[in-house]
């Protein structure tokens, strides 16, 4: 069965809501605790992002299936400015916030899969996936 | 919301026990400054026990309080970060180095009695 949900983040407290969405349904799928904290501090850096670069999105979530593993499927996508330059956002340590923010890269290496969409001025569509260990 | 700092002797101790968000841990930057400045304290412990997530945002907040105490003049340790925490900290890749931890409160004053010298 897949079920769908979404957060809207237009106010800084909604990334607290999102993570804990998160968390929750990673925790209903059968996660363990440090998957969950994974999990959730990915959200929190997704939508962190929508909130200080596009100002309001959508961090949305969606259970997976693929050969009797489970997974959970994040979306964050917003109407913002974009990115720019792709292969530099993925350097570790590259930021335009002046520190804020561990990046794209952290959220690359806590989930299993990591993919970035992004056209500049239309804004910018990140999927990422955990698998149930 | 407002994290509690405790007085005892001339420690500060904090134990964080809610989900933070930005707003609270900038307040909680600012209360603990005022609290070191209003107290005179020389050591604080700042007990993570109850965090089950620390983001970059989180991360760095904690960092400068570290510092910010240290240039005020009184020690901070970070007391009873979570296994999951610490894994997806590096993960993160934030290694949070030149601040003090402990495994526990108790451990975390020791420390801090020791980097005292009382």
């Amino acid at each position: 069965m897949i079920t769908k949900s979404s957060v809207q983040i237009n106010k800084e407290w909604d990334i607290v809501g999102a993570r804990q969405m998160g968390r929750e349904l990673a925790k209903d799928l059968g996660f363990g605790t440090v998957d969950q904290a994974r999990i959730a501090t990915a959200i929190s850096e997704l939508a962190r992002n929508i909130y200080l670069y596009a100002k309001k999105g959508k961090i949305a979530y969606e259970t997976v299936e693929k050969m009797n593993q489970k997974g959970l499927k994040i979306i964050a996508s917003d109407q913002g400015p974009g990115i720019n330059d792709l292969s530099k956002v993925m350097e570790d340590g590259f930021s335009t916030s002046g520190g804020l923010g561990a990046g794209l890269p952290g959220v690359k290496r806590l989930m299993d899969y990591f993919d970035v969409v992004s056209e500049p001025g239309k804004g910018t569509t990140i999927t990422t996936i955990k698998w149930v260990r | 919301m407002r994290i509690p700092i405790l007085k005892l002797h001339n420690y500060l101790l904090v134990s964080i026990q809610i989900d933070l968000d930005d707003q609270t841990a900038i307040d909680f930057q600012e209360d603990l400054l005022s609290k070191i400045h209003k107290s005179g304290a020389t050591g604080v412990v700042i007990d993570l026990t109850s965090v089950d997530i620390i983001d970059s945002f989180i991360a760095k907040v904690l960092g400068d309080v570290v510092s910010m105490s240290d240039l005020m003049g009184a020690k901070v340790v970070l007391t009873g970060i979570q296994p999951a925490v610490a894994m997806t900290l590096i993960d993160l890749g934030i290694h949070l180095q030149n601040v003090p931890t402990a495994l526990d409160l108790e451990q975390g004053l020791i420390k801090l009695r020791q980097e005292l010298e009382e």
